[in-house]
Order: C-alpha cells, then structure tokens, then sequence
C-alpha cells in the first residue's frame, strides 16, 4: 500500500483549515454586524423623513463664513455658492492654517530642542518649564486661553493698537497687515525665483564635481543665498518695482460707525485664525522639542568624538555625522506630529474658525441634516492625508534602514 | 624586533605621591558652578562666528531671565498676594470689585478672585449631581484610588488581585453607585441566560473528557468560554437590575472633574481588551484577521477625536433599532473607546514586538496553543513592557476628554465655562480665575502621571539591563 | 624631594623628534583630581603602553592628547604645536594625531571606503579619486579590502577595528593613539587586531597605547607605564616592568592581571 503517508486529519484538528473556518466565521459575522446596522439606519432614516444622497452639494448655502484665506480663493457668497464650495472652503482653511502651523511648530520645535540640550542652565530650564507646561494642558484650554485672554484683550473695533506703525495694527477684528498687490510684470520676477533656484541646484553640482575633482570648496550656501536674493531683486528692479501695496486704512474721525479699519484695505487675519495658529504651533512645538532631543541624543557620543579625532570641525561634523544619523530617529514621529497638529485644526469648531468640521459639521450639518453623508466626507479628508502620511513614513523608513547583517 | 632606544635612562618609579590639589575656580565651586552651567556658553571668543553666537547667547539669556522672572512674579502676585482670599460679608462679585465698580479694592487692581472658586467647587469637581448623594462618588473615587495605588505598589501582597478586580468588578461597582443602578429586573431572561450559560459549560466539560468524540475535545474551551459569558451577563443584569435604595442621578447631572475622570478611565479601561484583540489580529497570520485588524486601527487613528464624537453623538442613534435611546455619556463612551482602542493596539503591538521571537518559539516548543501561550507568556510580558506606554496613552485621553465639551457633554472645561457664566460672580477676573485654576488641575494630574511614566519606564529598563 | 624622573632625552639632536612633551599636566573633574602632574615625553617612532586599573586616569590622559579632553593646568605640546584653546592649534593637532576607539564608532550610515574617505576629502581638501586610493591602499594594509563597500553592521567585530584603524591611518597620522582598542571584542577577534597594530608599530609608527594586552606590550613597547590614581607610578621597558617591578602598587597591579 503505497502512496499514502499521511493520514488523513479530521477536518476540526487540522490547523490550517481550522484558520480558515475561523476567518471565514469572522467574516459572517462581520457582514451579518454591517447588515443589521445599515438596516436599521435605513429603517430611521424612512421613518424620519429623510434620504440618502449627495445632491444637497449643489444646494446653496444660506449663512455667512468669515472671511478668510478660504472664503478668498473661492470668492464665497452667500446665496450663490453652493455646499460644495463650502466643503472646499473648508478643507482649505483647514490646510492653511496646518501648514502655517507646521512651518512655525518645526522652527520653534528646533529651537526648543536645541535650547533643552544646552549647557547653559538658563535655557535648559526655560525648554523644560516650556515644554512640561504645554504638554500638560489640554489643546482646547490652551486655545480658549489664547482666543479669550490674549485676543479679547485687544483694543475695541475703533481702535487700535500699532505693532509697526501705519503699517501694521492690532484691534478686536484681527490683525491688520499690508497686502501685496502684484502688477504687471510681476510675474517675471516670479520666473527669476524660480529660475534662481534652478540656478542653485546647478551651482551645487558643479561645487560637488570640483570638489570631488581638485578637493576645494566653494561656499555653496552663500552662494546659492546671494543668487537666489539678488536675481529675483535685480528683475524686480529692471522691470521697475511692479509691486504695490494695500496698506491698511484707519478712519478715526467721522460718523462713529464708520471709524476704525476700513474693508478692502490691506490683509486682514480674523483673531480666530491667529488664536487656532498660535495654539496648534506652540502646542505642537513642545512634542516637536522631545522629538528633536531624542533624535540628537540617540546619536552616540563616540560618533562625535571618532569625527573630531579624525580632525573635521564641528560644523561638518554636525552636516555630515551627527543629523544624518539624528533625522532618521527624528522624521518618523515627527511626521506623527504634523498628522496631529493637522487633525488638531479641527479643534477651531470651539471658537467658529471655519475650518473643515466647524462650517461642515457645525453650521452647515444643521442647515442640511444629511450626518451621515457629510460626517463621512468630512472623515474622507482626514483619513486620505493619515494614509498618504503613513505611507510616507514608510517609504521613508524603509529608504534611510542602516545596513546591517 | 628593534626596540632601540634610550635604555635605563627610560625607567621611572615614583616615589612620593604628586600633590591632590584643589581644582581652579573654573572647575568647581560656586563659581565653577556658575562657569559650567551659565556662562561656559557664552565665554568662547576665539573667532567672529563665536564671538557672535556667544554675544547672542548672553542676550537671550538675559532675556530670557527677566521674561521667566517678570511671569513668575506676576503669576505669584495674581494667585497670591494680591488675590482676594474670602468673602465674608457674602456679597459675592462685589468682593472682586474695584472701587471704580462699587467695590473696596483700588484701582487697576488684577488678581485672582478666590471665594468665586470656593463658591464654584462643588460644580467644577462634580458638575450638578445631587448633594446628598456625593458620598456615593467620594465612595467610587476612595476604593478607585486605594485600589490603584495598592496595584501599583510593589511591595504589597495580593497586587495582581486587586488589579483584576479593578478591572473587572470596580466598574460594575461604580456604575450601580454612580447612577444609582436599580435599571429594572427581569427574572426570566435573567433565568434563560443563567440556564444556558450552565448548559454550554456542562457541554464543555463534558466535550473535554472525551465524551462527544475527540473533535469536540478540542473546542471545549470555545463551549466554556461561551458558557461563564452568559453566566457573568446575567449577574450583571442582576446588579444593574437589583434596585439599592439609591436616588437615581441621571448622567446630564454628572459634570466637571467626575465626567472627566469617567471618560477617561472609562475609555482606557474598555479600550485595553479590544486594544489587545486588534494587536494580536494586527500581527496575526490570517489575512482576514489581520486585514479586519489593520483598517480599523488605521481608521480610527486617521480622523480627528472631535470628528468621531460628532458621529457617536450624531449617528449612533441611526445605527441603533427603534427605540434604544442612548445617553448622550453612553455615545460620547462609545466613541472614546474605540478611538482609544485604536491607539491602545498599537501600544501593545509594540510591546509584542520588542518580546524576542525566542518566546515565542519557545512556548511552541513546549506544546501550548496559541491562546495558551499568548495569555500565559507572551501578553503578561508585553504588557508589562508597554505599560509607559498606556500611562502615555492615557494622558492623552486624559486631555483629549475637554473635547466633550464640544457636543455637550459637561466635562472639567465645560464645567468651568458654565460657571463663567453666572451674573452673580461677574468680575473682570472671573475668567482668568476659572481657567487657571482648571489649567491648574489638569497640569497636576498629567503632569503627575508622566512622572509615574517614567519612573516605571526607569525601572523596567534597570530590570532588562545586562 | 628627589623624584627619579627620567625623560627620554635625544641622544642624536634632531633625528629623535619628540612628538609629545606633557609637563606637569593637571586635570579635575568637577572636584576630582583625575590626573595629577603628568610629565611623559615621547620620542619618533616609541612604542608606549599606558596601563592601570580603571579609574586610574589613562584613558583621560591620552584623550587630552587630541583635545577630546580638555586639561586645566601645565603644557602639552604635541608635534612642537602647543595645545591650548587656540582653534588652529587643536585643527592642526587633530590632523596629525588619529586615534583608534574601544568601540570603533565608525559611521554607520557610511561605506567602509566612505568612512575612510570622508576626513581625507574634507580636512586635507585631497581629490575624491586620490582619497579613494589612499583608502584602498590602508584597507588593505588592514587585510580587509574586499569590504569596502559593505557598511559597519555587516561586520564583525574585529573587521570593525581594523577598518577604525585604517581609517584613522588614512589622514596620514605622525601619532597614533589606541584607547583599550581590544576590550570590546569577542576572544577570537582579539588577535587580528593586535597583529595589525603590530604591523604598524613595525613600520615605524609613533604609538600610545591604552590596553591591558600584555603580550603585545612585551612584544612591541618600548616602555610600559603604569598610572594608578591619576599618577604616572613606574614606567620601565618591558621586561624589566614585567620581571621586576619597583612600586608595591605595580606589583599589586600586575598579580591581579597575570594571575589568570
């Protein structure tokens, strides 16, 4: 009897088809969980009156945004833009302020870090008080703190309180600052940036070849510096100066409704965007400075010390040994971070900056009553940037892996 | 081998001992002190680019010294010195008034209003519960932290008892004290689920001695597990059912620091089971598993908590058949836990994976299954390993509980905001009072729960050096 | 007061250079007196073997050599350039001084050649082709050119340090300096270490080492010395430091570590 070698499992013992039952039981479970849920919903939803569907989109919207970056780009108004438009508007406002956030946490960030590892006690302390502080207290207090006590402080709307002055002025409306206004052959000078930067990374190539040739340098950063200063500066010149400003505009005598800042005149950032910006930057840039310490700290000391032995200075040092070994701790949480400080901005809904969940989900859900469509678009936005983040992250990781056996 | 050199001339021995001298100022000392800590940093001249950072150094510094010192004094003033401590006369807001309001205190006065807070405590540590049943939440929060600590202090006996207990039965405790129980007995279902949860253990028992064939051997556990659920849902239903003579507290009545708290332990505590159950599905080697596992970890961590709090408070009751109604708490819970079992699978997934795969493969070595060798040697080291993790976790959520108050839910900052509101105690320094004090109690909980995080981060990493 | 102090002093004038004169060198941290009055003059092409319980102050000594270290009081002179805050002194000291690690602390995120590269290229401005000659010329003085463009984890112990060694031979040192270079190594690296310092000290190079390798001491030193307390206690040529020890503390010293 040959052929046989195995004897057959009874179908309960073998582990592999054991697996499969049990995902397969998963599986049922799950859809039977899912039908039941939709069931019900749709039995509350015909009971209430309501329907399914997306066509409240071309709807529009009844109630006013303020103004903002926003409202700006789409040129929103009421009774002519469509929910749509206020999606968009929102997802906007939302990245705005993520990325003025990301850019000023980062600085800070680094900044705080760097002080944190100092020998000077001064600044060491100052980066712990700072950090401790902030890390410790709810987002949403530190907003209220900075929207209520910072902002509701400033001067009544007819008057103002001049941070740079006649250029730049402060009151209970926002804050005021000179808006460029680009004419006629600005564009060219766009092109002279753009250009100058193409021009450095030029410049950065040939360095690297003579260097790799002869074994001087150049000073690429300086020069890349001037370039990308001076040529955009020269055809601003030449083309004579085709950019003008909207200054402010302040009326302090007349009909006393009239007085104060005038519409039209110069930009304006509405104090719920500065207290959202303020709160998310200097919130994020405490998690930012242990990350950044971690990172810095994670790079053995020998490595510093084997690089100074070999007699390279300090500062090629830190270029070449010490931040490419300390960006690869740092980048993935510090990716996390931006994650959060983005879908931290959804936190504006507590003082109406209108951006993505406080025009969707506040304003414009009791308008519509269409939750589950809108709750879900709105989930769409930030589930899509979580996604692309991670996938990042993991592109990252995986190109900077140190070698090893 | 050339060794060519100076011959004797090369030996030396030491006769007396060179002199043990005290180190130059710069070293040590008050002034070395000084020196290495302060002014080291600014003290380097020996090229342009040194001596700038160096001036600059300096300049902060002093900034910096005069900023911290100015905000300490003030803060010092607002809180303490200046701050109006008692209101004896009972006039409330008007003890916080200046004179230019009608009140005794000068002009440009600007500190803290404390009879406000006093006034204001019940309502920002319990929000609107009834005060004769307070006792029951001092009750719930002295056997919660007796408990806690008792779990937590190594060198107690029993520890590992009284922390099941803290999870399994604690809850079931607060819930009857807290709401008052008393939800309404129904001595049939009670009896049907009673009567089959006896009937799946039998069966398991049973299978296990071989009695329904061998296949069935290997499923008794399943039948058991089944069996003690039913059995522990109907005690359940009949604490949550057994009316103890409490006045009922709705939970619209909760508020404030209890919320708070509830919210959170709640969330950590729910969270941790599910938490594990994502991880190991996460790390699983069934497709399906792991698939189910990784979108769900992934959705929940991909949106903002606010967002899932609209839908828990929105949309949960379209999820629900007709006529379940859920408390406004109940859905904000919901919600909260999943969001936190999201986070939580990670935490633990990444204590699975800093255990060597020598464990692993040592528990199949010796023959236990897989449920087996996760709940007897695997999960009790991860989980020890990541508690810094779930302390972490746990501020977190700690902190993230303020956005309850978004939907309606009175937590500690909704607490504060309402009592804002009260015309009685209008003064400048009301709001100022309120949020400092509210900042105050949150800073020492998560501040203090950090410590605790490192200290045990600490000691686990003295105990696997080597 | 009579302290037998002995230098080497130049028999020949100029053909004995003396590399490093250390005189009366003190050093604290904090409140502790770590070395105390160090004076060692080493000549061209010696071979010094510095060693001594923990604590004693060895590894502190020579690290004040390339400033990684900084000393509080007396002269240290290193290739007649003086080593006092002076940023071009410690550059120009640092150029010539290579100093092999207890734990190799090579670049990780470098090649092997790229390890040996990167100071050459940087510091002495040399052309990328010539630097990279330079790096395969010492990598195979080190007997390991076929690694070089492997990275540090992939290998062994012992291949590490030799790379460290090659690397630090790469800018061309007049003095090299070894803290405890075999410590870290499992048993059977040990040897491909010591012979490829063998190697070098027979090619002439000038040498400080900190090791407790006592077979390579009497193989190759000129001078043992041993430093107990952040003193230099007895310091005598090898088989005479070894057969005949003069202070209690040497004896004391030398039965703890021969005795296995």
């Amino acid at each position: 009897m040959s052929g046989k070698t195995k004897a057959p499992t009874s179908v309960l013992n073998d582990a592999y088809l054991r697996g499969v039952f049990f995902q397969l039981a998963l599986a049922a479970g799950l859809v039977l969980l899912f039908a039941w849920l939709i069931d019900n919903t749709l039995t509350n939803l015909e009971n209430q009156g309501k329907s399914l569907g997306f066509d409240f989109l071309v709807r529009t919207a009844g109630f006013q945004i303020s103004q903002t970056f926003g409202t700006w780009l789409f040129d929103y108004q009421v009774g002519v833009s469509t929910y749509l438009d206020v999606y968009y508007i929102g997802i906007v406002n939302t990245f705005l302020v993520a990325i003025l956030g990301i850019v000023a946490a980062t600085v800070i960030g680094f900044a705080l870090g760097i002080m944190r590892l100092s020998s000077n006690l001064i600044f060491k302390s100052f980066a712990t008080v700072y950090i401790e502080v902030l890390r410790n207290v709810p987002l949403l207090l530190q907003l209220f703190f900075w929207y209520f006590a910072v902002l509701r402080a400033m001067p009544g709307k007819r008057e103002k309180l001049e941070l740079i002055p006649g250029l730049v002025g402060v009151n209970i409306t926002g804050l005021y600052m000179p808006a460029p206004v680009p004419m006629d052959g600005f564009s060219y000078c766009v092109m002279a940036f753009v250009a100058a930067v193409l021009i450095t990374f030029g410049v950065r190539h040939y360095a690297r070849k003579r260097q790799e040739a002869t074994g001087q340098t150049l000073p690429v950063f300086a020069i890349s510096v001037g370039i990308i200063i001076l040529l955009p500066l020269l055809v601003f010149v030449l083309n004579g100066s085709p950019l003008s400003w909207s200054i402010p505009e302040f009326k302090e005598t007349g009909a006393i409704l009239r007085r104060g800042y005038q519409p039209g005149a110069g930009m304006l950032l509405v104090p719920e965007m500065l207290a959202v910006w303020l709160a998310l930057t200097l919130y994020t840039a405490a998690f930012i400075a242990e990350i950044v310490r971690a990172g810095i700290l994670a790079v053995n000391k020998g490595q510093t010390e084997a690089s100074y032995a070999l007699g390279l200075r300090p500062n090629i040092t830190l270029r070449l040994v010490v931040i490419p070994q300390a960006l690869r701790v740092i980048i993935p949480p510090l990716t996390s971070q931006y994650l959060n400080l983005t879908k931290n901005s959804s936190l504006a809904v507590a003082i109406a900056y209108p951006e993505l969940v406080s025009v969707f989900a506040g304003t414009a859900l009791n308008q519509v009553g269409k939750e589950i469509e809108m709750i879900f678009m709105m989930m769409a936005v930030y589930l899509t940037f979580s996604l692309l983040t991670a996938a990042f992250m993991n592109w990252f990781n995986a190109r900077v892996k140190l070698v090893e056996r | 081998m050339s060794k060519t050199k100076t011959d004797n001339a090369v030996s030396f021995v030491r006769t007396e001992e060179a002199p043990l001298l005290p180190p130059p100022a710069t070293q040590a000392g008050m002034i070395g002190w000084l020196y290495q800590n302060i002014f080291a940093s600014m003290s380097d001249f020996t090229s342009i680019g040194a001596a700038l950072k160096s001036l600059m150094v300096a300049f902060l510094t002093v900034v910096i010294v005069y900023a911290l010192a100015m905000q300490i004094v003030g803060l010092v003033d607002f809180a303490i010195l200046s701050a109006v401590w008692s209101d004896p006369e009972g006039v409330k807001r008007e003890a916080c008034w200046t004179v230019e309001q009608g009140g005794k205190l000068p002009v440009g006065w600007h500190a803290a209003c404390w009879p406000f807070i006093s006034a204001k405590a019940k309502f920002i540590l319990y929000g609107a519960y009834p005060n004769e049943a307070l006792w029951r939440v001092n009750l719930t929060y002295a056997v919660g932290l007796i408990g806690l600590v008792w779990a937590l202090t190594p060198v107690l006996p029993y520890r590992k008892y009284v922390g099941v207990a803290l999870l399994t039965l604690y809850p079931v405790m607060a819930v009857v004290l807290l709401t008052g129980g008393g939800f309404g007995l129904s001595a049939a279902s009670v009896g049907v689920y009673t009567i089959i949860g006896l009937a799946l253990i039998s069966i398991g028992r049973l299978a296990r001695a071989r009695r329904f064939g061998v296949a069935a051997a290997d499923l008794s556990g399943v039948f058991g597990i089944l069996g003690w659920g039913f059995v522990i849902f109907a005690a359940l239903l009949v604490v949550l059912g057994v009316d103890f003579n409490l006045e009922k507290v709705d939970t619209r009545d909760w508020g404030g620091l209890l919320i708070t708290l509830v919210v959170a332990i709640t969330g950590i505590v729910a969270s941790l089971p599910l938490g594990i159950l994502l991880a190991l599905g996460r790390r699983s080697q069934m497709p399906v598993a792991r698939f189910l596992s990784t979108v769900f970890i992934e959705f929940w961590r991909g949106v903002p908590l606010i967002t899932v709090l609209f839908m828990a408070s929105v949309m949960l009751p379209l999820f629900m058949p007709e006529g379940v109604n859920f408390d406004m708490l109940l859905r904000a819970l919901i919600g909260v836990t999943l969001f936190s079992a999201a986070y939580m699978a990670e935490v633990v997934r990444g204590g699975l994976q800093a255990i060597d795969m020598g464990q692993y493969e040592g528990a199949d070595a010796v023959g236990l299954s897989y449920w087996q060798s996760m709940r007897l040697i695997i999960l009790p080291q991860a989980l020890t390993h990541v508690i810094p993790g779930i302390v972490n976790t746990f501020i977190g959520l700690f902190k993230d509980t303020s956005l309850v108050s978004i939907v309606g839910i009175f937590d500690l900052l909704g607490a504060a905001q309402s009592t804002l509101a009260d015309p009685a105690w209008s003064t400048p320094v009301q709001g100022i009072t309120g949020y400092l004090v509210v900042a105050t109690i949150f800073f020492i909980f998560c501040f203090g729960m950090s410590r605790y995080s490192i200290y045990m981060e600490n000691k686990l990493n003295r105990g696997r050096a080597h | 007061m009579a302290q037998a102090k002995a230098a080497a002093k130049s028999q020949s004038g100029s053909e004995n250079d003396v590399v490093v004169s250390m005189q009366h060198v003190n050093k604290w941290f904090g409140q502790f007196h770590v070395l105390r009055d160090i004076n060692l003059t080493v000549e061209k092409g010696e071979r010094i073997v510095v060693c001594g319980p923990s604590g004693s102050g060895k590894s502190t000594l020579i690290r004040c050599l390339n400033r990684l270290e900084q000393h509080q009081d007396g002269d240290i002179i290193v290739h007649g350039i003086e080593l006092n805050n002076d940023v071009k002194n410690i550059d120009e000291i640092r150029r010539e001084v290579g100093m092999v690690f207890q734990h190799f602390n090579l670049f990780p995120h470098l090649s092997i050649l790229e390890n040996c590269m990167l100071a050459p290229i940087w510091v002495r401005k040399t052309p990328r082709a010539e630097a990279e000659d330079i790096a395969m010329h010492f990598l195979t003085r080190v007997k390991i050119p076929e690694q070089a463009h492997k990275y540090p984890g992939q290998l062994s112990g012992g291949q590490q340090q030799r790379v460290a060694i090659a690397r630090a031979l790469c800018m061309q040192p007049q003095l090299m300096l070894f803290d405890e270079p075999t410590s870290a190594l499992d048993p059977e690296m040990i040897k491909e270490v010591l012979d490829t310092m063998v190697e070098l000290a027979e090619d002439g190079m000038t040498m400080i080492c900190v090791t407790h390798e006592m077979g390579f001491a009497r193989k190759v030193a000129n001078r043992v010395i041993f430093m107990d307390d952040g003193q230099i206690v007895e310091q005598n040529e090898p088989e005479a430091f070894f057969n005949n020890p003069q202070s209690d503390r040497t004896k004391l010293f030398l039965s703890q570590i021969l005795g296995h």
